[in-house]
């Protein structure tokens, strides 16, 4: 803390935003809550509507805090103090994401060096094998459950390669796009960001495409014990923070061409960044302990 | 433009506060938003306390007399979740919101605005947690620990409602922990430099990095639950080539951390507290700093000593036995040096000490019989017995809601200008100090000899304990209402006016502003020498 003058620290007025956020939060919860056991028991009821009805007032709220908040930036109302809260508040939220994906990839850590093997009658749990799953073999991928359920191994080579080198270019171009604000040569921004966007695009078409393909010709699924299970769950968050990363870049791309952004305001364009940078290292991770090994 | 020039114009009225229901809506301020979560988490208290009341009437006696055991299963399951995520946890962020802008000379939280959203959510939450007990089928009746395959195959419908319930206030409490930890390493004024830091704050910059840390994984351990029960995955499930205990390790590797969470901001409260009326600086700052450290970092590799009886290698119960007993170091450094710090003083004995020291003391029992747990040979006894409910409501109850009681007693006076009502406050500290006692002390013997916990029955020879313990759990439960009327009448302005340092032996920022606090404080950062 060593500057001598003090801008004031700007404390913002009542907004009604945080509210109505919350409220989007207890409608997405009980409709979701409620959803989930319609549609998996074929109940009827109102879930869907409530979970469709929270998700536009969150919609409503993020565009009305983000206006405020463009609003309040653009007219030079942001410290740099503040500028700095921001950052390390997005820093420490990109911190939670990577435990939220560490919860995932503990599980899958666990069901392979311990579970699978232990069912397989590893270290003292032969009699678990003889008595309880008879016959079952410790493998991984596991293409046949102790249950009984069998499915095919997703490779690593074809679309899941073809995705890394997809994402790993991004995150390249993400940086020149940086560099090209940075040094204010707002061509190169505009046309690295684009280029980032219809990568992370392509990514996401690309990974549909991989879903269908485990679906319909691998009877790889959701329910296929637990190498489908962690697949699933592991590559799909990665998907919905790659679809949330996308969309927050195409939101810096409009701003870039309003010319919100210059070398000393730019904490969106960074935070949307290095969320950007953060996914990509995500799926370096899932390539790695998903696919090859 | 204008719209915000006149916002800003609007902020510089220096004890303007916006009247009736919309201030506390939509107010971006952090006292507003510290007085929100201390009368929520009351509130929650009182929920929480109204449950173990129905615990403790059907345990009166032996034998199924009151509720159904379904029903009483939802009230030891609800009771847990609300105490520990309705409670203690609003309660200590409260405390944060309140006090660590004032103590560090800050204008008010880092991030003002998602310091209302994530006070905001808790209600909402907890609203949905309540409600789900009116279902058809009833509420969650797993523990508050939901362990598999309670929460998946033998749970009813209502645990989609839990798990997304106990979602959102994880995201609160996320955005809550980056407020306060944006807010220390940030918005401290010149001068205050980390080894001058008041003790509250370094204990709650730990614990928020702990609920950064782990809230996140005890998201992914519900969405898992939620995915295993509802859309066919088998992450705790063997025939799919899961299993259970992997539910156990990811829910403990929260849950310790977690436990931590709600003692840490306790340290620092009693920090702040037995100087204050000791008369004397803090025995050991350092020390204190670095035991605060160890024991946050420590946290991360004992999660397993919750699972002993669940057959792990025996390698990894030595280790986690050992890991375990390593936190009585730190801890002990602590105990040693509020005692140290009172060793000489001037000690005068008001409520806040009063609280202070039998925290110190109670707690220290509740430190005592987790070393026994610790021992995993004898834990093999131990394990799901009346012992453990002893050993964490004396760590929870006479160590972490005593210390907020302290807290409260202590800042109160800053924050309403008035001096709390004294004989209502020494008769509920006499009552709960003595009604506590009765209430868990005796839940150590008929642990060690036996007696299951969560079961809303039990062997005939319990009984006699169980009607005092139950007879101390109404006393006690009674009690809370004498702080509620103190609450009230303080609330009202009653009572002396209390000067601007409060404590005779008070030492620091929050002291010098005026009581109570005006709406905006150190809107220029005040010079710390």
């Amino acid at each position: 803390m060593s500057e001598q003058s003090y801008e004031k620290y700007y404390v913002p007025a009542s907004s009604p935003w945080p509210f109505v956020g919350a409220v989007a939060l207890f409608l997405i919860a009980v409709g979701a809550g409620n959803f989930v056991v319609e549609a998996t028991k074929g109940k009827d009821g109102y879930g869907g509507w409530i979970l469709l009805t929270g998700i536009l007032v969150l919609l409503i709220m993020l565009i009305g805090w983000f206006r405020d908040q463009i609003e309040e930036s653009m007219t030079g109302m942001h410290s740099a103090q503040l500028g700095r809260s921001y950052r390390q508040g997005m820093s420490w939220f990109i911190f939670s994401e990577v435990m939220f994906f560490g919860a995932f990839f503990g599980a899958l850590f666990y069901a392979r060096m311990i579970a699978v093997p232990w069912l397989g009658g590893a270290g003292n749990n032969a009699m678990t094998n003889e008595v309880l799953w008879p016959g079952f073999e410790a493998i991984w991928p596991l293409v046949q459950t102790p249950g009984g359920t069998t499915t095919e191994a997703m490779g690593w080579y074809g679309l899941p390669l073809i995705n890394t080198v997809i994402l790993m270019i991004s995150s390249v171009t993400a940086h020149f796009a940086h560099v090209g604000l940075e040094e204010g040569k707002r061509k190169q921004l505009t046309l690295m960001l684009g280029v980032t966007i219809l990568l992370g695009v392509c990514f996401l078409i690309l990974q549909v495409e991989e879903y269908v393909h485990a679906y319909r010709e691998m009877g790889l699924m959701l329910t296929s014990g637990i190498y489908g299970n962690t697949f699933f769950m592991l590559t799909g968050f990665h998907g919905l923070h790659v679809t949330l990363g996308t969309l927050l870049l195409i939101i810096m791309f409009f701003r870039v061409i309003k010319g919100h952004f210059s070398k000393d305001n730019q904490f969106a364009f960074q935070a949307a960044s290095w969320y950007w940078h953060f996914v990509d290292v995500v799926w370096v991770m899932l390539f790695i302990f998903v696919y090859i090994l | 433009m204008s719209n915000a020039a006149e916002h800003l114009h609007h902020d510089e009225h220096h004890d303007h506060k916006p009247a009736g229901i919309m201030r506390w809506l939509n107010t971006t301020n952090h006292k507003d938003i510290g007085t929100l979560y201390l009368w929520f988490a009351f509130i929650m208290f009182l929920i929480g306390g109204a449950m173990a009341m129905v615990i403790r009437a059907e345990l009166f006696q032996p034998g199924l007399q009151l509720v159904d055991p379904n029903f009483f299963n939802q009230m030891t399951t609800v009771h847990g979740l609300i105490m520990v995520f309705g409670a203690v946890m609003p309660a200590f962020t409260g405390l944060a919101n309140w006090m660590v802008p004032l103590m560090i000379g800050a204008p008010d939280m880092a991030l003002p605005r998602m310091n209302n959203w994530s006070f905001w959510i808790l209600p909402f939450a907890f609203l949905i947690l309540l409600s789900s007990l009116f279902l058809e089928g009833g509420g969650p009746n797993f523990g508050w620990t939901f362990y598999a395959p309670l929460s998946t195959t033998y749970s009813n419908d209502s645990t989609a409602l839990f798990v997304f319930s106990v979602h959102i206030m994880g995201a609160s409490s996320i955005m809550g922990a980056i407020n306060v930890i944006v807010t220390i390493f940030n918005m401290r004024a010149p001068g205050m430099t980390w080894m001058k830091m008041p003790l509250f704050v370094w204990t709650w910059l730990i614990t928020a990095f702990l609920l950064i840390a782990v809230m996140p994984v005890l998201a992914g351990a519900v969405t898992m639950v939620l995915t295993d029960k509802f859309f066919g995955t088998s992450f705790f499930d063997a025939a799919g080539g899961g299993d259970p205990v992997l539910f156990q390790h990811i829910f403990w590797f929260f849950g310790h951390p977690e436990v931590y969470i709600m003692i840490l901001p306790a340290f620092g409260i009693i920090s702040q507290i037995v100087p204050t009326f000791s008369r004397k600086p803090l025995f050991g700052y350092a020390s204190m700093v670095y035991a605060t450290a160890s024991i946050a970092l420590l946290s991360f590799i004992v999660w397993a000593h919750h699972m002993f009886t669940t057959g792990m290698p025996v390698a990894a119960e030595l280790f986690f036995m050992f890991a375990t007993m390593l936190i009585s170091v730190p801890t002990g450094v602590k105990v040693f040096n509020w005692v140290a710090t009172m060793w000489r003083g001037a000690i005068s004995f008001e409520i806040p000490m009063l609280f202070a020291l039998a925290f110190i003391v109670l707690f220290t029992i509740g430190g005592f019989s987790g070393l026994m747990l610790a021992i995993t040979p004898v834990d093999f006894q131990y394990h799901d017995t009346y012992f453990v409910v002893a050993h964490f409501h004396y760590v929870l109850v006479t160590g972490a809601i005593f210390s907020i009681m302290a807290a409260v007693y202590y800042w109160l006076p800053k924050w309403c200008g008035k001096m709390y009502d004294e004989t209502l406050a020494k008769w509920h500290f006499w009552c709960s100090l003595i009604s506590v006692n009765l209430l868990f002390f005796p839940m150590h013997f008929v642990g060690l000899a036996g007696m299951p916990r969560r079961i809303p029955d039990y062997a005939l020879q319990f009984a006699d304990f169980n009607k005092w313990i139950s007879i101390g759990g109404f006393a006690f439960g009674l009690s809370q209402l004498i702080f509620l009327a103190l609450l009230i009448k303080a609330s009202r302005k009653q009572g002396e006016p209390a000067t601007d340092q409060v404590w005779e032996g008070a030492q620091g920022l929050e002291w010098e502003i005026p009581s109570p606090a005006p709406y905006h404080t150190f809107e220029t950062p005040p010079m710390v020498k």
